[in-house]
């Protein structure tokens, strides 16, 4: 019993961060229909943002719940602006064409970004600086919570609400709505959409960036490719959820992190060894998507002819 | 019919920008006896494994450059072209190509990944140019013919000297393993380790895998904690293990953990800190060790690369430039056959990573050094010997030698024919000899 | 000259060109000249992405269906026909030499790993194309993309195959092979667009729901296409394989598949000279830019890839619609004199226009039909 505890606590936590960063794909996914690959590379982005802001601020020498603070909003804001030069940049000139090209674009814009961090970084892994101290609360028999986990609980739950007050409490929130269900009646309604689209980027680059640094406090091993197999997990996540959803990526990911666990834990009772794990949240997808097209709470819309 | 042959012309074109060359049926190199000597080196600069990439990079420049600065080798100044492989097989069989075809280099050194070099292997070895690999560990690499080297310790040694060092010194009755999935190393290691381990005596509970990209290990963690193992191996890199070993403290594992040379480099001790005193790795040498050629070595390079202190892909990257240059120097000549004579007759060459004779098999034979690792620091445990090294005549790895093992940490040095003798599989130098050393505290 | 004879003399004359190549690349070479060995495997691998590119094509250019999975299937084929060659190649080739000599019997076996792949391969198009009936857009390209690394973990995890390590394959790869298969998915693939089948392809991506109407039974076209597209992939992998004479599912990850896709929206969707001309560009680009120079000290070879990365977002800003659009090169000009054709490519009208006046109508959020084209570009045709 305490190990299952123990396996639900461990994928719970991952599952939190497939989640952070898979309410980005959402997001963006649900205004513009666009793939952002190059998402899971700004979660990257806010990993090495926050250790070297970590570094600069000399914060590593004296860890602090503040410390902590700083950073993380440090590099959300950081992540949030090369969001947003990304849409300028490189997705607002392709908008207009077709999906194909936007599509390669992001994978464009995704490999410029993993070179880019080779060459600038270089390929070896560094060691994000522990800003708290990290304690292990036992809680019965064998399972335990550790600090860190409990932060990553903590900071996606908080974010999530945030998040959720915005799409629905805010006048911004609700143009977000309006730009998603039709962006060119949001327009005539006087919504001035690219303004939406660019704070939808800079929305979903600061929650993948909070992500990056929460995970580099969980597992301080961070490398330019990082994003890679992690983006895709929580792309698969939005996608299960529901494409477009809200809560139907936080569901995904959770949804994902914990079946990816149990596999790990229980999957040799069944015949599945641990090594199948990368395979796990895809087989879900598949399975998933065969009895509902549209994702777990993604609606299917009638098609008019 | 007009458009058949303007196909036929754009065919043509094509091969013809492909800038035909002359056959004339010499070798591919370029002069052999004057100007500078061309190596080649091919790493992943930009895939997964680019740190190994980068490290290796680094330990052959440094290199390079400290013999060109003595005068280089037999007067000639050493030249190279560095390509990128993107850590991806079939890139590297082309770059190695390039290299050949297009920079007619003398000599390549490279790859990490054994999937890479054994991809690129046949190319060096079809044109017959020497390569050296320095990081390679699978057995089947330097199968790929005779011009193909290694500098570093196989898969099956490094997996037999954990295995026998659990269940000799440890006392381990059980293990469980927790492997890259993805890491060739990884597998050879997993695979030797558990051979050996069940050998003499000791039972596998349980083997976990994970990936260089997962974020998080607590879910294989809290599966081997469940099996109770007394040892926990993990054949990894020091990405991952510095993670594994901070979250498997946090589970309250008490067992140790087991490695290898991929634990070694400097930021293990960043990213796992405390939580690694009272893991074991086996491993050529160690930056912390007291003689003054690694300590040189160590301080060249941190100076060098901006304080960063070298990992053992580094160490043996500076190996292999080094025996290569002195093959060279022996040979006399860059003719590739005599390069190629004069790196099989390497005999207890001193390199950083220890003194390396290539046997038969053109591996390096080599004593594997068993480190306890203690408050950011290594602290030696014994030194295990690869059957025949000790004589100084290179090792016939082909014969199944047996095991000659040292019971217990207390035994006294030499090669006691013990009991267990003759029942390794025959597969080349997985036969040791423990050389146990009771007084562990020999390093600072 | 009659239809036949023409095409006889040009199969004849490929065939003549294709040998000459070959020679050229052999060690030996052709009168003294020959290929370089490095340049000869770029063309090698241009002519195995030929046809992974206009394989492709049929699926994403023709059918209009989102496939971002290409790899898995080329995998398939590469590893499916080298367990063949590994395992039973041998025996096999020592069977046959006495009845037909040994140089047939090599020919044979290797048609006979070709065969094995291109099964295989259409086997897993098959059951990839199973889920296309129900998903539509973005869906079925995340399932596609999960099935191709399904495919590589369960490869990974194969031992027989050699697993993480790689896996020696014996070589049989040259390049009348490739030639040869490269012209023939050219001439399938031309030939299924010309006809009725690929006039129904077409007309589902163009309206998926309009040609359902027509009667057409959408869900059978579109697995067809998916196992034709499967079988050459299933092909490639296998002149791949026999080429590089190692396997590794490094050369199998999303990237790849990524890299199909570059090419074929690169040369210009539903174009098939297109997919040739960005399977060249896509193929020779990196290792071009491997030869650029050393400028005081910094070494631009070392920004390669982000030059590459560069080049591509540039490109995608300056000709969405890819270097060809949908026109075919050569197709059209050349045959002006002559009769048109009855019409599919070289209608003129894919100028990269973008899909509406408006610049922002990029999908039609009411119909919610946005998620089924996956070329918006063509709705104004």
């Amino acid at each position: 019993m305490d190990t299952f505890v123990q396996q639900l606590i461990n994928g719970l936590t991952i599952g939190s961060i497939y989640a952070l960063i898979a309410l980005g794909y959402t997001m963006v996914y649900g205004i513009l229909r666009l793939i952002n690959f190059a998402h899971g590379d700004i979660y990257m982005i806010g990993a090495f943002t926050g250790f070297f802001m970590a570094r600069g601020l000399g914060f590593a020498a004296e860890p602090s719940l503040t410390a902590l603070g700083i950073t993380l909003v440090g590099s959300m804001v950081v992540a949030a602006l090369v969001g947003m030069a990304i849409e300028r940049f490189a997705y607002r000139p392709v908008r207009k064409y077709a999906r194909m090209t936007t599509l390669i674009t992001a994978i464009g814009v995704s490999l410029l970004l993993e070179n880019l961090a080779v060459v600038i970084f270089g390929g070896a892994p560094r060691s994000f600086p522990q800003l708290l101290q990290n304690e292990v609360y036992p809680l019965f028999g064998n399972a335990a919570i550790s600090k860190s986990q409990i932060l990553i609980f903590g900071v996606s739950i908080a974010l999530m609400l945030l998040l959720q007050w915005i799409v629905y409490r805010t006048k911004v929130g609700t143009a977000m709505r309006a730009v998603s269900f039709n962006l060119n009646s949001a327009k005539l309604m006087g919504i001035n959409t690219d303004f939406i689209i660019v704070f939808t980027f800079a929305l979903g680059s600061a929650l993948a960036a909070a992500g990056g640094v929460l995970t580099a406090q969980y597992n301080p091993t961070i490398y330019p490719l990082m994003g890679i197999i992690t983006g895709l997990k929580a792309f698969v996540a939005a996608v299960l959820g529901g494409i477009g959803n809200i809560p139907g990526a936080v569901l995904g990911g959770l949804l994902i992190g914990a079946a990816e666990t149990f596999v790990v834990g229980y999957g040799q009772l069944i015949g599945i060894p641990s090594t199948y794990r990368d395979a796990v949240a895809f087989s879900i997808l598949i399975l998933v998507l065969l009895f509902r097209p549209a994702g777990l709470l993604g609606s299917t819309v009638q098609e008019k002819v | 019919m007009k458009r058949t042959l303007l196909t036929l012309g754009l065919i043509v074109a094509l091969v013809a920008s492909f800038a035909c060359e002359r056959r004339d049926g010499t070798s591919t190199t370029g002069d052999s006896n004057a100007g500078a000597i061309k190596v080649g080196i091919y790493a992943d600069l930009s895939g997964q494994t680019s740190s190994f990439g980068q490290s290796t990079k680094n330990g052959v420049t440094m290199a390079f450059d400290e013999i060109n600065k003595a005068g280089g080798v037999n007067g000639r100044q050493l030249e190279f072209v560095i390509e990128d492989d993107q850590g991806q097989p079939a890139q590297a069989a082309t770059v190695v190509t390039k290299l050949i075809n297009q920079d007619k280099v003398h000599a390549i050194i490279g790859e990490v990944a054994s999937s890479n070099t054994l991809a690129a292997a046949p190319v060096a070895q079809s044109a017959k140019i020497p390569m050296i690999t320095p990081s390679s560990t699978n057995p089947t690499v330097t199968q790929k013919g005779d011009y193909i080297f290694r500098v570093c310790f196989t898969d099956n040694f490094q997996g037999a000297v954990m295995a026998k060092f659990a269940v000799n010194t440890l006392k381990a009755k059980t293990a469980a393993v927790l492997g890259d999935v993805n890491s060739d190393y990884s597998k050879g290691m997993t695979q030797y380790f558990e051979q050996e381990f069940n050998r003499l005596g000791g039972r596998i509970v349980t083997k976990q895998a994970y990936t260089q990209t997962d974020a998080d290990f607590k879910g294989q963690l809290t599966a081997i904690r469940s099996t109770n193992p007394d040892v926990i191996f993990v054949p990894g890199y020091y990405g991952q293990v510095g993670v594994i070993a901070k979250q498997s403290k946090e589970l309250g594992i008490k067992a140790p953990l087991l490695g290898g040379d991929g634990w070694d480099a400097p930021q293990l001790w960043d990213l796992g800190g405390e939580a690694l005193n009272g893991a074991f790795m086996a491993n050529h040498y160690s930056i912390d060790d007291p003689s003054p050629a690694v300590k040189k070595f160590v301080d060249a390079y941190k100076a060098r690369y901006g304080g960063t202190a070298p990992d053992a892909i580094a160490a043996l990257a500076y190996d292999a430039a080094y025996v290569l240059a002195d093959a060279i120097k022996r040979a006399g000549s860059t003719e590739n056959a005599k390069i190629r004579d004069a790196l099989a007759q390497t005999k207890n060459f001193a390199g950083v990573t220890g003194s390396i004779s290539i046997n038969e098999q053109r591996d390096a034979v080599k004593p594997a050094v068993v480190f306890e690792l203690q408050n950011r620091k290594f602290v030696y445990k014994e030194t295990i010997q690869p059957e025949g090294a000790s004589s100084g005549a290179p090792a016939t790895g082909a014969s199944p030698a047996g095991a000659t093992t040292g019971a217990s940490p207390a035994a006294t040095t030499g090669a006691s024919p013990a009991a267990n003798a003759n029942t390794t599989s025959g597969n080349m130098n997985a036969g040791t000899t423990t050389n146990t050393n009771s007084t562990t505290n020999s390093t600072p | 000259m009659p239809v036949f004879a023409k095409r006889i003399v040009g199969a004849v004359v490929i065939i003549v060109v294709l040998i000459a190549i070959n020679a050229l690349m052999s060690d030996a070479g052709l009168f003294g000249f020959g290929v370089p060995p490095y340049s000869g495997r770029i063309l090698m691998f241009v002519g195995i992405n030929v046809i992974l590119a206009v394989s492709l094509n049929l699926i994403n250019g023709f059918t209009g269906q989102f496939s971002i999975g290409h790899a898995g299937f080329m995998a398939i084929g590469a590893y499916s026909s080298a367990y063949v060659t590994v395992y039973h190649g041998q025996a096999w080739e020592r069977a046959l030499a006495g009845a037909v000599g040994a140089d047939v019997a090599s020919v044979l076996v290797f048609l006979v790993a070709i065969l094995v792949g291109a099964l295989f391969s259409a086997a897993a198009g098959l059951v990839v194309g199973i889920p296309s009936l129900r998903l539509r857009g973005d869906y079925l390209a995340i399932v596609t993309l999960g099935f191709a690394e399904i495919i590589r973990i369960v490869i990974v995890n194969i031992d027989v195959v050699g697993g993480a390590t790689g896996f020696t394959v014996p070589g049989y790869t040259n390049f009348i092979w490739v030639g040869i298969f490269a012209v023939f998915t050219i001439v399938v693939v031309r030939n299924i667009v010309r006809s009725d089948t690929g006039r129904v392809l077409i007309s589902i991506r163009e309206d998926e729901l309009a040609s359902e109407a027509m009667g057409i039974n959408t869900t059978r076209y579109k697995v067809l296409s998916f196992i034709i597209s499967s079988a050459f992939a299933g092909i490639a992998g296998v002149l791949f394989g026999h080429y590089t004479k190692f396997l590794s599912t490094a050369d199998f990850t999303f990237y790849r598949s990524f890299e199909i896709i570059i090419m074929i929206v690169l040369g210009g969707m539903g174009s098939i000279t297109g997919a040739v001309l960005g399977a060249i560009v896509i193929t020779v680009l990196p290792e071009a830019l491997r030869q650029l120079p050393m400028v005081g000290g910094f070494n631009f070879a070392d920004l390669r890839l982000v030059i590459y990365a560069g080049l591509l977002i540039v490109i995608m800003l300056t000709r969405p619609q890819g270097v060809l659009g949908e026109r075919e090169f050569g197709f059209n000009w050349l045959r002006r004199s002559q009769k048109r054709p009855e019409g599919d490519e070289a209608t003129g009208a894919s100028k990269g226009v973008p899909i509406a006046e408006t610049p922002d109508a990029t999908v039609d959020h009411e119909s919610g039909r946005d998620a089924d084209d996956t070329l918006k570009g063509v709705e104004n045709r």
